[in-house]
């Protein structure tokens, strides 16, 4: 395959990122294999173990396998409930927001202010937040005679997850399908206008269909960030009550910090980096198929 | 005349004025293919210095690609590029001596007129004295001088384009490529720039490639004529003779404005019947053909209306619509074998619905064979 | 509707204009006829599209009333106007075939299903669509995707006119010449009111059967194709319509004789002295005939270009440069030679403006 033209002075200006990858991602990354296949009797002494963590993991009799099959169901329900909630609300928000004026700057600097607090500052905002003694929406649904308590309850506490997570980041899903909306030329609203379609329409032939290429990357990024999602429930939940809101991160990090079970814990690492990856995989070749379909830009 | 051989990575000569270098931008069965679509198929190209290259398809034909190629931001798949005998296959657009002019007028929008022409000579680090006589050449060639501090955004259409005309032109460069730059722009302002287009270029001595759609604006530069269809180069010549001469149904076609006219005919046991079954003499052009499918092409100015006239082609047709435009009058007629286009000149008008005599100058006509290449040209024939 | 009133319309875009430079469209009063095609010509920035979005409704003029019959619609809202309109590039609804696209305003307004479809039939017949109408308008060309925006705006029954913003844009040159024959077959088998904006004196003059030419937001002149070519009013009409445009000569005139540099012209009619205007000659190069050396005017010969259908020479009439046409049997021609003025051709415009002579 033809390569494009040679510049070699450009590997100079790459060398220290590579060297900063290797150090923080790839040397770490190899220790995780090396871990994942490997046993120790304790006393930082090893030996081969071949694929049985893998295989103990991937089976549900085990305590481990039980354990990463519940996180993992745990895992797609919250994903699959944040996008069926996100994605729509992100679109109905981004239809409201302004398009043109002095309204459009203040709009988007509200819409962008949840994205930037930092993540463990979102949990601990929610923690207070849901508390029925001090917290202003624990204690107003309490008052509704609403029995709440995300310390006691499942029901409670993925309700407050659930919540977090679409106030934190559905301001993103708004965001990119405003750019989408923005770049729809107005000739299209003038005919729908001239044809007299009705404003459902209008959002149904002409808005959707030109937001395709954006949802899709929508989609891909809250699915993935969703999957893999640790901070914000774990300082609001800390994975309870029970194991209700442990979510593979979560039991990862028990199984690493807590039981300091290496070998366990780098084979369910590897199994997780996997399945994201095949996700992300699925998700890039289904928009460059759409792009092909739509035929190349001349 | 120089022996100097000036290597085209080497931008700085330029600097000392040196002329007389030789140039030859040759093309050897050069391809491309992006994703499994060929967009380039076995193009073989020769082009000399100080020459006007006129590169005429329709929309998707390749244009684009290959002035991508010519200038280096894409790599063929197969074939060679070669400047001045020297491959340049693999070598970047950087090192290369291109100027590049779109369609969209691509200017710095942040900086004045003045800037956006000085650009290539600012990263060459050309010294400012030589800057500032450059761009005043360049902006008083492109008639800008009083706009030089304005930002583009200020200026009209037609004047954002001569501000990335003269960037293209202050660079010296070798290879100027001009990718449809005037087709974005009003009608009047079209026809002014394209006549100042050579001249501007004349005295740079490089290589100028302009691709269009338009074969009007093909005859009016002149120069040399490549003609593109589905990523071939169908033909290749002096633009007149392209013209009229075609070799291949392709080239008349992509060259013909209004569209070619065209007639299928079968030649079978020493009979030449229509598709209406109507028969031919088998005479003159006709006459030394092997027997098979024909394909009869002619320009819109070869036919005529009215009766009464000797010779050539008559046929019965009805007038389906008029045009006219002072200069010149559009008929469009139907003679039983798909719709013609009559160009006459001065003012026509014929009501539509009337019954018109349609005589085609056999003079004029290319015979076409079922594969696309001409078997038969009476304009050739009378004038070898 | 029978026709459309402009009553004193103008628009400037910052609210009530100052100056006269601040209007985008200047104070015009016209009236377009039922069952006529216009062509609204000028160069970019004339205000061509200002005036066609007032009469669609996109844009309120700042002043003036807009009249369909006797209904002020000025305010009215475009859904509300009985118009259709053809946009610069295609917009067609990606995701339905093109019955679906071409049913769509009449499934907006309830008709019923039979009816709908006999006049998506229809409306594709005239325009050729019938052997796609099953297909995903996406997939299609640039010109059949004009053609579903343009038969989209002729489903409606009501629409008594339609709006063309420059709709040959995208579109191919070989395939422009079947789309623009088949505007005018529309025209004549719908008779409806049609406007079209556009910048190409070719599409404007082979499709109109009146011409509006525009120039700075003011209309310089509204005349039949043929009265723009054969006696444009304004210089820039002469410069504009034509290609190439009418050749200008500066000229001092007295009587009936003009004199060019150190030419002297006979003129068709008398002029009185024109003292401190501008006076030039206006001559098109379709009436300037090349001849030998010694016939007519003498010039020297800078260029031929030959376009096929005819050739055109660029030649200097003393110190000006002209344009004009060499005869189909003349050989090429070089250096000295001499030009022939049509009778009848010739026009004398004053500060721009044509003036007629008196008889002589």
């Amino acid at each position: 395959m033809n390569d494009k033209p040679v510049n070699n002075r450009a590997w100079f200006f790459v060398l220290p990122v590579l060297i900063i990858v290797l150090f923080s991602a790839l040397l770490p990354l190899m220790t995780v294999v090396n871990y994942s296949v490997q046993d120790t009797i304790g006393q930082n002494s090893f030996f081969w173990n071949g694929a049985a963590w893998f295989r103990e993991l991937l089976d549900p009799t085990t305590d481990l396998g039980d354990r990463f099959a519940g996180a993992l169901q745990r895992n797609l329900v919250f994903s699959f409930i944040i996008l069926i909630i996100e994605v729509p609300l992100g679109i109905a928000i981004s239809l409201c927001m302004p398009r043109s004026g002095w309204k459009v700057g203040p709009t988007l600097v509200i819409m962008a202010l949840p994205l930037l607090i930092p993540w463990n500052v979102v949990g601990t905002i929610w923690q207070i937040f849901g508390r029925i003694d001090i917290g202003l929406l624990g204690y107003f649904i309490n008052s509704l005679g609403i029995d709440y308590n995300y310390t006691g309850d499942a029901a409670s506490a993925w309700f407050t997850v659930v919540a977090m997570d679409v106030w934190h980041w559905t301001s993103l899903v708004a965001l990119l399908c405003f750019a989408g909306l923005k770049a729809i030329p107005d000739a299209y609203y003038q005919a729908a206008r001239i044809d007299g379609a009705s404003r459902l329409s209008v959002f149904r032939n002409i808005e959707l269909p030109k937001l395709r290429r954006v949802l899709v990357i929508a989609i891909l990024l809250r699915f993935m960030d969703s999957f893999m999602i640790y901070t914000e429930p774990f300082v609001v939940t800390g994975g309870g009550p029970g194991n209700s809101t442990t979510f593979i991160s979560v039991d990862l990090v028990k199984i690493a910090l807590g039981e300091f079970d290496l070998g366990r814990a780098a084979a369910l690492s590897l199994v997780y980096n996997i399945i994201i990856l095949a996700v992300c995989w699925l998700f890039f070749t289904v928009t460059t198929h759409l792009d092909q379909r739509e035929g190349r830009p001349s | 005349m120089h022996a100097l051989r000036v290597r085209s990575s080497n931008d700085r000569l330029h600097e000392f004025g040196l002329e007389g270098w030789s140039l030859d931008l040759t093309l050897e069965q050069v391809s491309f293919a992006v994703g499994g679509e060929s967009l380039i198929s076995d193009v073989s190209l020769s082009l000399a210095r100080g020459t006007m290259n006129v590169l005429l398809g329709p929309t998707l034909s390749g244009k684009t690609s290959l002035m991508r190629l010519m200038a280096g931001l894409e790599r063929p798949s197969s074939g060679r590029i070669l400047i001045d005998g020297k491959d340049v296959t693999g070598i970047a657009v950087r090192q290369r001596s291109v100027a590049m002019v779109y369609q969209q007028f691509v200017n710095y929008p942040t900086l004045s007129v003045y800037e956006n022409i000085a650009s290539p000579l600012r990263v060459a680090r050309v010294n400012a004295a030589e800057v500032d006589k450059r761009v005043q050449e360049a902006a008083k060639l492109l008639g800008l001088i009083p706009m030089l501090q304005r930002t583009p955004l200020q200026l009209s259409g037609g004047q954002q384009q001569r501000v990335a005309i003269a960037r293209a032109l202050v660079k010296r460069a070798e290879l100027v490529l001009l990718d449809e730059p005037l087709a974005n722009l009003d009608y009047k302002l079209r026809e002014e720039l394209r006549e100042e287009l050579p001249r501007i270029f004349a005295a740079s001595g490089a290589i100028l490639i302009y691709a269009t759609t338009e074969p009007t604006e093909a005859l009016l530069l002149g120069g040399n004529t490549a003609t593109l269809w589905e990523g071939r180069v169908t033909q290749v010549g002096p633009t007149a003779q392209v013209y009229r001469q075609p070799h291949q149904i392709a080239a008349a076609r992509v060259f013909s404005d209004p569209p070619l006219n065209e007639l299928a005919v079968e030649k079978r046991d020493g009979l030449v019947t229509l598709a209406d079954s109507r028969q031919l003499p088998v005479s003159g052009f006709l006459g030394g053909l092997a027997d098979g499918s024909y394909r009869l092409g002619f320009r819109a100015e070869h036919i005529a209306l009215g009766a009464g006239r000797e010779g050539g082609l008559t046929f019965q047709g009805v007038v389906k619509v008029t045009e006219l435009t002072g200069s010149e009058s559009f008929i469009h007629v139907d003679a039983g074998h798909g719709t013609w286009v009559c160009l006459a000149r001065g003012v026509h008008e014929i009501v539509p619905g009337a019954a018109v005599e349609v005589h085609i100058d056999t003079r004029q006509i290319f015979v076409f064979d079922a594969a696309g290449q001409i078997a038969a040209a009476p304009s050739l024939a009378a004038s070898a | 509707m029978s026709r459309i009133t402009l009553d004193g319309i103008a628009h400037a875009y910052r609210g009530t204009a100052g100056k006269q430079d601040d209007y985008a469209l200047k104070p015009l009063h016209h009236v377009w006829e039922q069952g006529m095609a216009y062509a609204l010509l000028g160069p970019s920035g004339c205000g061509k599209t200002t005036l066609l979005n007032i009469i669609s409704g996109l844009v309120t003029p700042s002043e003036g009333r807009l009249l369909f019959d006797e209904k002020d619609v000025t305010r009215l809202p475009t859904e509300k106007r009985n118009i259709a309109q053809v946009f610069q590039f295609p917009v067609i609804y990606d995701t339905m075939t093109v019955a679906e696209n071409l049913a769509f305003p009449l499934k907006n307004r309830g008709l019923p299903r039979a009816q709908i479809e006999a006049r998506v039939k229809e409306i594709a017949g005239i325009l050729d669509l019938t052997p796609d109408l099953n297909r995903r308008a996406r997939g299609l060309t640039a010109d059949a995707k004009q053609k579903i925006s343009l038969g989209r705006g002729l489903v409606r029954a009501d629409v008594s006119a339609v709006l063309f913003d420059e709709p040959l844009t995208v579109i191919d040159p070989g395939l422009k010449w079947e789309l623009r024959s088949k505007l005018k077959a529309v025209h004549r088998a719908l008779d409806m009111l049609m406007i079209y904006v556009t910048h190409d004196q070719v599409e404007a003059l082979t499709f109109a059967d009146r011409v509006v030419v525009m120039k700075d937001g003011s209309v310089l002149q509204v005349g039949t194709p043929l009265d723009l070519f054969e006696r444009p009013e304004h210089t820039f009409v002469g410069y504009f319509i034509g290609s190439p445009g009418m050749n200008l000569l500066p000229a001092t005139i007295t009587g009936n004789r003009a004199r060019v540099g150190t030419l002297e012209i006979q003129l068709d009619g008398t002029y009185p002295n024109f003292i401190d205007r501008t006076a030039q000659l206006g001559i098109r190069p379709d009436h300037a005939i090349l001849a030998a050396p010694g016939q007519g005017l003498p010039v020297q010969v800078q260029r031929v270009d030959d376009l096929g259908r005819v050739r055109l020479a660029r030649v200097m009439l003393g110190n000006h440069p002209m344009v004009a046409t060499v005869p189909q049997d003349m050989s090429v021609p070089v250096g000295a030679a001499g030009v022939l003025f049509e009778p009848g051709r010739l026009h004398v415009y004053i500060d721009e403006r044509r003036v007629e002579g008196a008889a002589a």
